[in-house]
């Protein structure tokens, strides 16, 4: 006889006294798709184990099977709320894998929308946590600004949310008129608007008691279970990668990387808070001083040519059709390539065989570590917590699942 | 930044303390190394693979405590089929290494890390799942990404992209 039901994993109850809850796949406080299996004791957790998957769609394998230009907007679909730290993720790997210099004012702009995206994805976390532990007015001040940062998305890319606005060798294109002003009426009036979510929430007594203390994460376990990113600097651990070890011209930006100790939800809180209020910072140094110059690198056989120089010129029309229709090989090697995600250490590991076709492509994303420390964390504690502690950690099914 | 050609030569590379130190541990136990493109990569003979990271998690002058990745590149249809590539940073030097064990195609099996960190248990997971690779002493060796009942291993290079219809 076939068999009916897909087995899914379960979880045996270990002792007399406790049973077996299932929470999610489709648990409003899950964020997408994650299901969890809960040990519970009356209301306090004994143990927790995740069960993913559920938004599984082989992007691995379907990246060996395209060129390497034509991978970038399935890194969009990885972590839909940073597209396009995904995107400098995936285009600083091949890069380097080919070896090719980009231009500054590329890597500055790139910077700029990095951090863009970064406060994006905060503030979608910031509206989404707070609507879980219950303030819900919270969410409605997040998206409005939030939909300010889409706008400039939308300007330079014409998507809001898949940008694949970066090439591998610069920018797709120049920026349009009027985005530095957007980007400048955004960082004026931003500060302002986090005073406004604190007002909201660092004080508030109903928060404190939800989240002070709640889901703590000691620095051992936090290296152990590999968390990186705010998880882990909200557990005493002062690492980031933008300082740390600089890509696309971090090093020539100051900022402050905000660490805490205290390792509960409050801290993860109020770093990622402070995080926006930093790259709010380092957009502003962006704009500035941005230099003057070309956003594509000086390689013709990579790089698509001008729209212009393609009608005009017959070597321009060949090395555009070369492109597309046989993408360009990469020198035979590996690299692995890391970024400062806003969950973490996004990594990206590349083999090429010397062919126009990715061997194979690997993220480590930054979600699927984070996930394991929720055991960690809510053991011992209340039903009530786990929910304060899915959104601490900030996970994409996504980016988990990929 | 021009790609300058790979160093492979273990006498040329034996300035990088990583190296330096699994070869005064144990020579046989390095099979190959790489410097390419600012990483260094080890080959590790596959037996060797757990008190390596042992040692290079613990010295004091390394202190590779955070494991970040481990993946799986196979090279089907050439022999050792599977390179198992394990991503190691150290936090506190802000340095990574890359080490790599390869595996026979029939029947990869290598030792499980999740006794040194934790972290390895989901990656490990991963790499069963997709490879089919065989972690030894990991403590919940299932399916992560499939359903529990799916056949075969989809990142495997046999393995069609459309998947078998």
């Amino acid at each position: 006889m076939p068999q009916m039901f897909t087995p899914t994993p379960t979880l045996e109850a270990a002792g007399p006294n406790t049973m077996t809850l299932n929470m999610g796949p489709q648990h409003p406080s899950t964020h997408g798709v994650l299901r969890l299996l809960l040990e519970i004791d009356g209301e306090t957790i004994i143990r927790l184990m995740p069960d993913i998957g559920y938004l599984h769609t082989g992007i691995e394998k379907t990246c060996e099977a395209k060129f390497y230009q034509q991978v970038v907007p399935l890194t969009d679909r990885i972590d839909y709320l940073c597209p396009l730290t995904n995107n400098l993720c995936y285009v600083l790997a091949v890069e380097r894998l080919l070896g090719l210099e980009i231009p500054p004012r590329a890597q500055w702009l790139r910077v700029m929308l990095n951090e863009l995206s970064r406060i994006n994805s905060h503030l979608v976390w910031l509206g989404s946590h707070a609507l879980d532990i219950g303030a819900m007015s919270v969410f409605l001040y997040c998206f409005r600004e939030r939909e300010d940062v889409l706008r400039i998305f939308e300007m330079v890319s014409g998507q809001r949310m898949m940008t694949s606005y970066f090439r591998i060798g610069g920018l797709a294109l120049e920026p349009p008129l009027g985005m530095f002003d957007a980007v400048r009426k955004f960082i004026t009036r931003f500060p302002s608007r986090i005073d406004e979510y604190e007002n909201l929430l660092t004080s508030n007594p109903i928060w404190l008691r939800r989240t002070k203390g709640v889901a703590l994460l000691s620095v051992e376990d936090a290296v152990a279970l590999g968390a990186t990113g705010p998880t882990l600097r909200a557990s005493g651990v002062d690492l980031d990668l933008r300082r740390d070890m600089p890509y696309s011209s971090y090093e020539k930006f100051e900022f402050n990387v905000p660490v805490s100790s205290d390792g509960d939800v409050f801290a993860r809180y109020i770093v990622r808070v402070q995080e926006m209020r930093e790259s709010n910072e380092i957009v502003r140094q962006a704009l500035e001083g941005v230099p003057e110059g070309p956003i594509k690198a000086d390689a013709p056989k990579i790089v698509l040519p001008e729209r212009e120089k393609m009608k005009t010129q017959m070597e321009a029309l060949i090395y555009h059709f070369k492109i597309v229709t046989e993408g360009f090989p990469v020198p035979a090697g590996e690299v692995y390539q890391a970024v400062e995600s806003p969950r973490g250490e996004m990594g990206y590991y590349v083999v090429s065989d010397g062919s126009p076709k990715p061997y194979r492509v690997h993220m480590r994303a930054p979600s699927f570590a984070n996930l394991q420390t929720l055991n960690t964390m809510c053991a011992g504690r209340l039903i009530a917590d786990v929910v304060a502690a899915i959104g601490s950690i900030d996970i994409i099914l996504g980016d988990v699942d990929r | 930044m021009p790609l300058s050609p790979a160093i492979t030569d273990l006498e040329l590379l034996k300035g990088h303390p990583p190296l330096a130190r699994l070869l005064a541990w144990d020579s046989a136990a390095v099979e190959a190394a790489k410097f390419d493109r600012d990483e260094l990569t080890i080959v590790v003979e596959h037996g060797a693979l757990r008190e390596a990271c042992a040692i290079l998690r613990d010295d004091p002058e390394l202190q590779f405590n955070f494991f970040a990745d481990v993946t799986c590149v196979d090279w089907y249809p050439s022999e050792p089929r599977f390179e198992v590539v394990y991503h190691l940073l150290s936090i506190p030097r802000h340095q990574r290494v890359r080490l790599k064990v390869r595996l026979a195609g029939s029947d990869p099996q290598i030792e499980s890390l999740t006794s040194l960190w934790p972290s390895a248990n989901f990656f490990e997971r991963e790499v069963y799942d997709l490879f089919g690779v065989r972690f030894s002493g990991h403590p919940n060796l299932r399916r992560i990404m499939m359903p529990e009942d799916w056949e075969g291993h989809p990142l495997r290079k046999d393995y069609p992209v459309e998947g078998y219809r």
